[in-house]
């Protein structure tokens, strides 16, 4: 499908033009989901996107699915409640950074733990966007920020390995660079039963890059293009040659952990029968 | 058939979750509500509901907003640490109109207070806990068996206005054990049910009401596809910058629930007929109220209790009565002095308003109450 198809298809009558700026990668994100529930040829109606607050998170009014546009950090425990009221639902999660890791850290964790299954898809432009340019828990170490005029002294997470250490069960990365592998590692984290996160690693040129010098949107894709490595590849380089960049790809992914509203229903099917 | 159990206030409020069709409870453990949470963690299950005890109360709320969404009953319980972490969310529950249950079952504080002794400290708290201009509604039950009805009817009110309702409960209710007469199966208890929208998926408008001024509410999943947010939206559920929006939103917000106040307050009479002196008690202070009431008529004093089981919105109108009826009113409530402000606005000078504030652990007993009545009305 062309994406002014897709357009027709999976975005709201009359809600665009969005509210990003120009250069901002959110749009590339966000249509590398429509292009991944276009490819699972997903009904819409079963489709839940939950978003917290941020520049991102404006993405859910956008989509025409069963949407909420929830409070900032608290997309996941909205989505807990969406999927385990109604595990029919497909429920795709869109949050930032700072959404994602810092307000809603706590949910990000236990979200992970219990193994439920939706698909985060973090939209990490390594700063609080909608705010104005103050450094998240994302934003790399040493970076300006509104927040962090002579840079950052707090180290950043790397989210992969956190969501993992928590109990996701798959976690993947991307770039806005590397849309078609975005796509794909989106559509797999919906197919995946269990808890899935996706970062995409996008760009802010207005309230990032400015402030640090990074040049224009271009440029900033062409430095993912530069420092992202695709995991086979990250796989064979030494200690020293991976320092400054990251790797990309399906980065970490099991199946014989137990999701939690499979789990639920074999307690109520316990309960009924009469054990505890 | 019926049965009569002897139930602590906290496992009756368990029984109305299960009598008005609740299938979602997300919450956490916090003292004294913490066996509603406990006792539903085993009976949702049996009815094919789920329970799950989230990360925080923050967490908890946001669980029974989705669950609310996808058109299932919902409820969380906590006292008031936890409940002040939930205002953010309970603010966006009212923006966004989403049908919800809150028990509060309140403890001394502020902060971790006195974890297990009684208070009605968040009487404000339930009213203006969260940010902004919102509405909702608090009831409030003084007895085991109101425990029960008031929970039922927490989510009459609830799913009939779209709007989420706190039940406001006390330690003395929470923990009491009283006499209640259960039926044997709910089957025959009528259930709330949430108005669904008439038209076709294309030309819904998910916030557009008639004259109820009551949008209604189809569940995630069943074809509309509606946008939920806590930006001020207009009639199609999304963003509208304009001040006209944020007006709009707020007169039919606020005209959805005070237009209706027949419906929603609900106060009870005791001995009010003839009455002469006013005592103003609700939840467990009210216990206290009925024995001084009592004692003070075998002394041939012409008391009576006004008992508001609708805490917000405030009781205006019977106020305003009983300030024309009687010539002294004691409001007696177990904090350092938050209702009684209410009722002091709505009396108007017209007859002298007291107050016997209770916040040292400890309810009234009856005879505390009768001595004070008796001073403050000079006896
Ligand atoms: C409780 C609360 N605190 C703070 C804010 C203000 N706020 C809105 S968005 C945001 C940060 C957004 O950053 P991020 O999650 O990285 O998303 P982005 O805008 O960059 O997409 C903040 C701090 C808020 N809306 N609510």
């Amino acid at each position: 499908m062309s994406m002014e198809q897709l357009i027709d298809k999976y975005f709201r009558p009359g809600r665009l033009p969005h509210i990003w700026c120009p250069g901002c990668g959110n749009g590339i994100v966000t249509g590398a989901i429509v292009k991944a529930i276009d490819k699972l040829a997903l009904e819409k109606d079963s489709v839940a996107v939950i978003s917290g607050i941020g520049c991102s998170s404006r993405a859910s009014g956008y989509l025409d699915f069963n949407t909420v546009h929830s409070a900032h950090g608290r997309a996941l425990p909205v989505a807990t409640g969406v999927k385990l009221a109604d595990p029919s639902l497909n429920v795709v999660v869109v949050t930032g950074d700072g959404d994602a890791t810092a307000i809603g850290g706590n949910h990000l964790i236990h979200a992970a733990r219990r193994n439920i299954d939706m698909t985060v898809v973090l939209y990490n432009n390594s700063i609080y966007g909608m705010t104005g340019g103050q450094y998240s828990p994302m934003t790399p170490y040493g970076s300006k920020a509104t927040t962090a005029p002579y840079a950052t002294i707090e180290h950043d997470f790397d989210i992969a390995e956190l969501a993992k250490a928590a109990g996701a069960t798959f976690v993947a990365r991307a770039t806005t660079f590397h849309t078609q592998l975005l796509v794909d590692l989106i559509a797999k984290g919906i197919q995946h039963k269990g808890f899935s996160i996706i970062e995409a690693v996008s760009a802010c040129p207005i309230s990032f890059g400015r402030q640090n010098k990074l040049g224009g949107p271009a440029d900033m894709m062409k430095w993912q293009r530069d420092h992202a490595v695709m995991l086979p590849a990250w796989n064979k380089l030494t200690e020293e040659q991976r320092s400054g960049k990251f790797p990309i790809g399906l980065l970490y992914e099991v199946t014989d952990r137990k999701e939690y509203t499979e789990a639920y229903d074999e307690l109520i099917a316990r309960a009924q029968g009469g054990n505890k | 058939m019926s049965k009569i159990l002897l139930l602590q206030g906290n496992q009756a409020v368990v029984e109305g979750a299960i009598a008005a069709g609740v299938k979602f409870f997300g919450g956490y453990p916090i003292t004294p509500s913490t066996e509603i949470a406990e006792s539903l963690a085993e009976r949702l299950p049996l009815v094919g509901g789920k329970f799950i005890q989230m990360e925080d109360e923050i967490a908890s709320m946001g669980a029974i907003i989705g669950a609310s969404l996808t058109g299932k009953k919902v409820m969380t319980a906590t006292s008031g640490p936890g409940f002040s972490l939930k205002q953010e969310l309970i603010g966006y529950a009212c923006a966004a109109e989403i049908p919800l249950v809150i028990v509060n079952v309140q403890r001394v504080g502020p902060s971790t207070g006195q974890p297990t002794s009684p208070s009605q400290g968040d009487i404000m708290q339930a009213r203006w806990g969260t940010h902004g201009d919102h509405w909702l509604i608090a009831i409030t039950p003084a007895s085991v068996p109101e425990c029960f009805e008031l929970t039922l009817r927490a989510y009459a009110l609830s799913e009939k206005y779209r709007v989420p309702v706190i039940l406001l409960m006390d330690e003395v209710i929470g923990h009491m054990r009283e006499k209640i007469e259960l039926p044997d199966n709910y089957d025959e208890i009528p259930q709330a049910e949430r108005k669904q929208p008439d038209c076709a998926p294309a030309d819904f408008k998910a916030y557009a009401a008639d004259e109820s001024l009551v949008p209604p509410m189809p569940p995630f999943g069943n074809g509309y596809r509606w946008h939920v947010t806590g930006l001020v939206h207009d009639e199609t559920g999304f963003p509208k910058g304009a001040g006209s929006a944020t007006k709009a939103a707020a007169d039919r917000q606020y005209h959805k629930l005070y237009d209706h106040l027949d419906d929603i307050v609900q106060v009870e009479n005791y001995c009010m007929e003839d009455a002469e002196y006013a005592i103003v008690a609700f939840g467990g202070a009210a216990r206290t109220a009925y024995e001084a009431v009592d004692m003070a008529r075998k002394e041939g004093i012409k008391a009576g209790l006004l008992r508001p089981i609708t805490i917000w919105p405030f009781a205006e109108n019977e106020i305003q009565k009983l300030a024309g009826k009687v010539k002294g009113i004691l409001v007696h409530e177990l904090n350092r002095g938050q209702y009684v402000y209410e009722v002091e606005r709505a009396a108007a000078g017209k007859v002298p308003v007291y107050s016997y504030a209770k916040y040292d652990n400890e309810p009234a007993t009856p005879a505390q109450l009768l001595a004070e009545f008796k001073k403050a009305m000079a006896l």
